[in-house]
């Protein structure tokens, strides 16, 4: 395999145009994702974090520009064709999405919406499309997957219908497998069937995965790396050991602290104080600052850099642990 | 979905009779009687008059006696052209009426979905204000205007189009035709625009193009079903819209359909005339309304019936 990655986001900036000015929603960031690895993605709602991955997959809403440069291997994304794009995505690279109640077209059956895909990029008949949906259905564990696969999205459970979208996505073996808070819409014993799934592709697969989510649970279950995210910047980015045992960016620990435990007895569970800020108005020094309890002047005087510590670890912030 | 419209026939026993006992009072309260003129008839005329069509009998025997007639298909005489009956005259008018309304009600989805599905794909752009502008007009502008506007300009000053009713002319159908369907595309091009702008940013045709289908299949697969039903839905609304509009439609080109019988039969008092008529739209409204729950069960796979 080559030692170029997957995917590679160098100075990645996503703008939305509203009618109360431009909203940054991500602003200049870069990293990679290699072979072989589970990247997660962690952050709050509104950090930019699902906004990073629509851009890769070019599928922001249509008031949203992203510049920068997005390279699958060496291809660059951002200035792809709609037709050059349409046979990368879905077969390179496929997306899980956030919410099964609404990510399946209700209008059509599992079956089209599935066949369709490798009729597409593989050239398939009808009936080996069929056949190679109702394999990878079977093995997302969906019970007689042969006489299900000719039904409707709303024939199906939430969590089944989130087996359906990552059968779906597996269709043409995938070298990125990207997936936008695959657990979030789900109860928490289906997110726990989920989640062992995906455990369960990351053995048997070879091909990378980005992991989206809030949950650091989720993350420290899974994967290898981490991208920590606030107010559209990486704030930290490390092994999973590294974030969770020597975090060096004080959200981060605030993250860690703010996770309920069972072995620690509190009557309220820890929270970071304060707001994310505006992205219409991002402060000139550390997006953070306000909320930090380690801030000094320079942290509201200037923007901390995104620098690097040790090897594969980097952070955006100012100070040292 | 066999015993779906027996039940949904069935029920429109009920919703008929009522239409008809609501219409039939209100015709006999309104002031004035078939046979009341400027110049008064001789008492014993009048009366002769009335005894031949069962007019001097108490209301409620009128009332049982007319749903005794209509039980046998007969919607009695009329009182205006006498050597017709009501049957004879809704058979001559009729066919008229239905071709025209038909061919509107086409036009109408026909350029309506597509001028919505064109204003959708072109949000914001002049297109699709262009498109939304004339959809206004269409809206707010009554057919009672629209129709001598149009003979004004087209048939009179242009001289394009013949101005009345020609019995070997097709083009004679033309401008009712148009007029008859402008207010109903231009309310089916809004609903379309909307309810496809709405698919298009929907979680599943993200997904669509996520699997990387082109813009082509991810419009005519995935949004089109889904944004149809709304429009769908108004094709009730739109039958009655059409109905309504050819009673004046037909008057103003003179159109020999029943929606003229329907206005002369009201002026003239002619009870059975427009009873008739009122039970022949009644039961249009209630037969397309059955029509479109039909369709609705092939296009949504969420609907089934049992």
């Amino acid at each position: 395999m080559t030692n170029k990655p997957i995917l590679s986001v160098e100075n990645l900036k996503v703008v939305f145009k509203t009618p109360e000015g431009p909203v940054k929603a991500v602003n200049n960031i870069s990293f990679t994702v290699n072979d072989g690895e589970v990247v997660g993605v962690v952050g709050e709602s509104g950090s930019g974090k699902s906004q990073v991955f629509m851009s890769v997959m070019g599928l922001l809403a249509t008031n949203g520009t992203a510049t920068g440069v997005i390279r699958y291997r060496d291809i660059d994304l951002l200035g792809l064709s709609r037709d050059k794009l349409d046979k990368i995505r879905g077969r390179h690279m496929s997306m899980i999405f956030q919410d099964p109640m609404t990510s399946l077209n209700p209008y059509l059956t599992v079956e089209r919406q599935m066949t369709e895909v490798l009729e597409i990029h593989r050239n398939m008949s009808r009936t080996e499309a069929r056949q190679q949906a109702v394999q990878l259905l079977e093995k997302v564990q969906i019970p007689s997957a042969a006489q299900r696969i000719s039904m409707y999205p709303h024939e199906f459970s939430g969590g089944m219908r989130q087996r359906v979208m990552i059968a779906m996505a597996l269709l043409c073996q995938p070298q990125l497998l990207i997936a936008d808070e695959p657990t979030t819409a789900l109860d928490v014993t289906i997110q726990a069937q989920i989640l062992e799934l995906m455990r369960t592709l990351k053995r048997t697969k070879s091909n990378a995965m980005v992991l989206i989510t809030h949950d650091l649970g989720v993350i420290a279950g899974l994967c290898d790396r981490v991208l920590v995210m606030y107010a559209g910047r990486i704030v930290e980015q490390g092994t999973v050991q590294d974030i969770f045992y020597n975090p060096q960016h004080p959200y981060t620990m605030g993250l860690l602290k703010s996770m309920p435990r069972l072995d620690v007895k509190t009557d309220r569970l820890q929270t970071i104080a304060g707001q994310p800020p505006n992205l219409q108005h991002l402060p000139i020094g550390c997006s953070f600052a306000d909320r930090c309890q380690y801030r000094q002047d320079i942290c509201i005087s200037s923007k901390p850099e995104f620098r690097q510590i040790a090897p594969q670890r980097y952070k955006t912030c100012h100070l040292n642990f | 979905m066999f015993y779906f419209t027996l039940k949904r026939l069935f029920w429109a026993v009920p919703t008929l009779l009522l239409i008809i006992t609501i219409a039939f009072f209100l015709m006999r309260i309104a002031p004035g009687g078939p046979f009341s003129k400027e110049r008064p008839v001789a008492p014993e005329i009048l009366a002769n008059i009335n005894k031949v069509y069962h007019l001097d009998e108490s209301l409620p025997e009128q009332y049982v006696r007319y749903l005794g007639n209509i039980l046998q298909g007969d919607l009695g005489p009329s009182y205006k052209y006498k050597d017709f009956t009501v049957n004879e005259l809704i058979g001559l008018g009729f066919p008229v009426s239905a071709q025209i309304g038909g061919i509107a009600i086409l036009l109408a989805l026909l350029i309506g979905v597509s001028l919505g599905i064109l204003a959708a794909l072109r949000q914001n752009t002049p297109t699709d204000y262009t498109v939304m502008t004339v959809a206004m007009f269409g809206i707010t502008i009554p057919t009672f205007v629209t129709a001598p506007f149009m003979t004004l300009v087209f048939g009179v000053l242009l001289k394009w189009l013949p101005i009345g009713w020609d019995d070997d002319n097709w083009t004679s159908l033309i401008m009712p035709i148009i007029a008859l369907s402008l207010p109903q595309i231009a309310i089916i091009a809004r609903l379309m625009r909307g309810s496809m702008i709405e698919v298009l940013r929907s979680n599943y045709v993200r997904t669509a193009r996520a699997k990387g289908l082109s813009e082509r299949l991810a419009i005519l697969r995935h949004s089109l079903k889904p944004a149809m039903v709304p429009v769908l839905s108004y094709i009730g609304p739109a039958v009655a819209g059409i109905i309504t509009g050819s009673i004046i439609i037909e008057q103003t080109f003179n159109i020999p359909g029943i929606g003229r019988h329907f206005v002369q039969g009201a002026l003239n008092r002619d009870y059975p005339m427009v009873m008739g008529v009122t039970i022949l739209y009644g039961a249009l409204i209630v037969f397309f309304n059955l029509v479109v729950d039909i369709i609705y069960g092939f296009l949504d796979p969420k609907v089934r019936y049992d």
